[in-house]
């Protein structure tokens, strides 16, 4: 493997893993704060795909598209809050689970009567469709390298209303010690249901700006939740800086196994997770015990 | 009060008469829901029992079923005799490797670990070429019970088939109750109930554990290699956690306390699925709506309508015998 190839291979992983920590980083916020195990989080992934396409086949415009995508994501974020997942606080993971996986049902047949189950495409913003030339007949699409940068963004926006903000200081807190945050006198009926509904809206962040260079199929949220799950459990749970860490090392595993190994890649992040497990239990950047 | 011992003695009576008395086809559906009803139990000995909620005893169904696809000779009959035992010591191996990783974690990371194991094994049979890839494998022929060339049951006949899955589930109904109420049972309950407790009174919480997961996996084997043997078709999605989500569903229907009560929630779900297919192309919109109203007002599944139904009751008279034996160890 030449320098260039590499370094394609190195962009890729990086893309894949910036998608997925959009995505884990929601799940994972939502289980720090709210302590509610989400289900349906690859549900709102594949509904934010599906958006995109949508509005962006009404509008012809991504950005339009991606706009409304995530604020109707965040609105169905507070509405499903405010009736379910709120009753759900204390009760064992065990109704957590299954009342999101009934969530998963209904949102799965929504679906279904809204944009059928076709497979469809999405087209990327004009300026970004074209393609870098790297050498005679190798070329970089612009759209994964806008991703990498508008990932970088989002994750650097995370990271900075977490660590500078007073909402990221009752959102650390929470996370910490409830009890005593609320003792302070914080309302978390609201963090809780600003918190679902920026989770949710991560996911179908992740959604829509992987639509372009992946189809919009049904099944799509199940990989991801499922790819979430194993990066939350290397990362370490509720911890976003964990998410990244954990997301990063799934795109490298996953991508430079599909180069190096292709017959045994799709196991591949599953013996990262086994060996993660055996190494920290709790998570490569998790302290907790949960 | 009789009705401990009439309820039971009744539901048999129902069972060893119902094949006779209705259409072929809802004996193959009967037999079907019973099959569900055995995993539903196989995997409440590991949630109810152990407080272990896992998400993927699918997996451990779907491996046995693939056990028995690939140990078919062509379009020949498999020895019951000798794939039987295969396909669950494959399931109770697969369990052992994923609940020794798995218990390293608690609670929601197990519930996590779980989930991503188990479609580990759906991807290993959906993007690899065993057995037909994504599109799956034929069981050409029922499995074969015979000594020597000498045909004992002729497990193609489908009423040959109900009894036989109605003998397992009599024997494991006798064997969880067994198992719930020994002292490994109740060790097993105290590590669900207070596991700092358990542990210091020296129980090996671990292996405890561990035990319990691999024998729920090795039933769970049970159910899919019948499953497989009557669908005569094994896919992927035999593997995939929506089915382990399907069942835990069973699971908290029937409550998790029992060792029927998951057999009388796959009944429930089972039924309910068949009028809802019949009677509208949204089903699973219903289906979801029914699961997350079952979640947050039944917590303790449907058994709480029953009071509703017959009267308050006295005691915990309200399930059949073992329900009642089972109960009053947890309490």
């Amino acid at each position: 493997m030449d320098l260039v190839t590499f370094g394609v291979q190195l962009l890729n992983a990086i893309q894949y893993g910036m998608v997925l920590f959009l995505v884990a980083s929601g799940l994972t916020l939502v289980f720090g704060i709210l302590g509610v195990i989400n289900l349906a989080h690859g549900a709102f992934y594949m509904l934010g795909a599906y958006l995109a396409y949508w509005i962006a086949a009404y509008t012809g415009n991504f950005w339009i598209a991606m706009a409304a995508g995530v604020a109707i994501a965040f609105v169905v974020g507070l509405l499903l809050e405010s009736v379910f997942i709120r009753r759900l606080y204390g009760r064992d993971h065990l109704a957590q689970v299954l009342l999101s996986f009934g969530l998963i049902l209904v949102i799965d047949e929504f679906r279904e009567i809204a944009f059928g189950k076709d497979v469809h495409s999405v087209a990327p913003p004009a300026w970004l469709a074209g393609s870098i030339q790297l050498t005679d007949n190798l070329s970089y699409p612009v759209y994964r390298l806008a991703i990498c940068v508008f990932c970088l963004v989002v994750a650097a926006l995370i990271f900075l209303v977490i660590t500078r903000t007073k909402i990221g200081m009752i959102v650390r807190a929470g996370a910490e010690n409830r009890e005593m945050t609320r003792v302070l006198g914080i309302k978390f009926d609201v963090v809780n249901r600003y918190v679902f509904a920026v989770g949710i809206a991560l996911a179908a962040l992740g959604g829509i700006v992987i639509a372009p260079i992946s189809t919009v199929f049904p099944g799509m949220g199940d990989g991801m939740l499922i790819l979430s799950f194993v990066v939350v459990v290397l990362g370490g749970i509720g911890s976003v800086a964990g998410a990244a860490v954990g997301a990063l090392l799934i795109g490298l595993t996953d991508t430079f196994g599909k180069v190096f190994f292709p017959s045994v890649s799709s196991i591949l992040i599953y013996v990262l997770m086994a060996a993660v497990l055996l190494w920290r239990p709790n998570g490569i950047l998790g302290r907790r015990e949960v | 009060m009789p009705r401990n011992w009439l309820i039971p003695v009744v539901l048999l009576i129902v069972a060893v008469a119902l094949p006779f008395v209705v259409p072929t086809y809802y004996v193959q559906f009967i037999s079907k829901a019973l099959i569900m009803g055995i995993l539903a139990m196989a995997l409440n000995l590991a949630v109810g029992h152990g407080g272990m909620v896992s998400l993927c005893h699918a997996a451990f169904f779907g491996l046995a079923g693939y056990v028995l696809a690939l140990l078919s000779p062509g379009y020949d009959p498999a020895s019951l005799l000798l794939t039987l035992p295969v396909a669950v010591l494959a399931s109770a191996a697969a369990a052992l490797v994923i609940g020794a990783l798995a218990l390293r974690t608690r609670g929601v990371y197990f519930i996590m670990v779980t989930l991503a194991f188990g479609e580990m094994l759906f991807f290993l049979f959906h993007d690899t070429g065993i057995a037909g890839g994504s599109d799956g494998a034929y069981v050409n022929a029922k499995p074969e019970l015979s000594i020597a060339g000498y045909q004992l049951l002729d497990l193609a006949s489908p009423l040959v088939f109900y009894f036989v899955i109605l003998a397992f589930l009599l024997g494991l109904i006798a064997l969880l109750t067994m198992v719930v109420q020994s002292p490994f049972g109740h060790a097993l309950a105290a590590a669900r109930d207070n596991e700092r407790r358990a542990r210091s009174l020296g129980y090996p919480i671990f292996r405890i554990r561990l035990t319990a997961f691999v024998l729920s996996g090795a039933i769970a084997g049970i159910a899919g290699y019948f499953a497989a043997a009557q669908f005569g078709f094994v896919a992927p999605q035999m593997l995939g956690w929506h089915l382990s989500a399907t069942v835990l569903v069973m699971v908290l229907i029937g409550g998790l306390r029992s060792v029927t009560g998951p057999l009388i929630g796959a009944l429930v779900l089972i039924g309910l699925e068949e009028v809802l297919k019949a009677s509208t192309d949204y089903w699973k919109l219903i289906e979801g709506l029914i699961v997350i109203f079952i979640v947050l007002a039944m917590p303790n599944g449907v058994r709480q309508l029953w009071p509703m139904i017959v009267g308050p009751a006295k005691d915990s008279d309200t399930k059949p015998a073992t329900t009642a034996a089972t109960e009053a160890t947890h309490v």
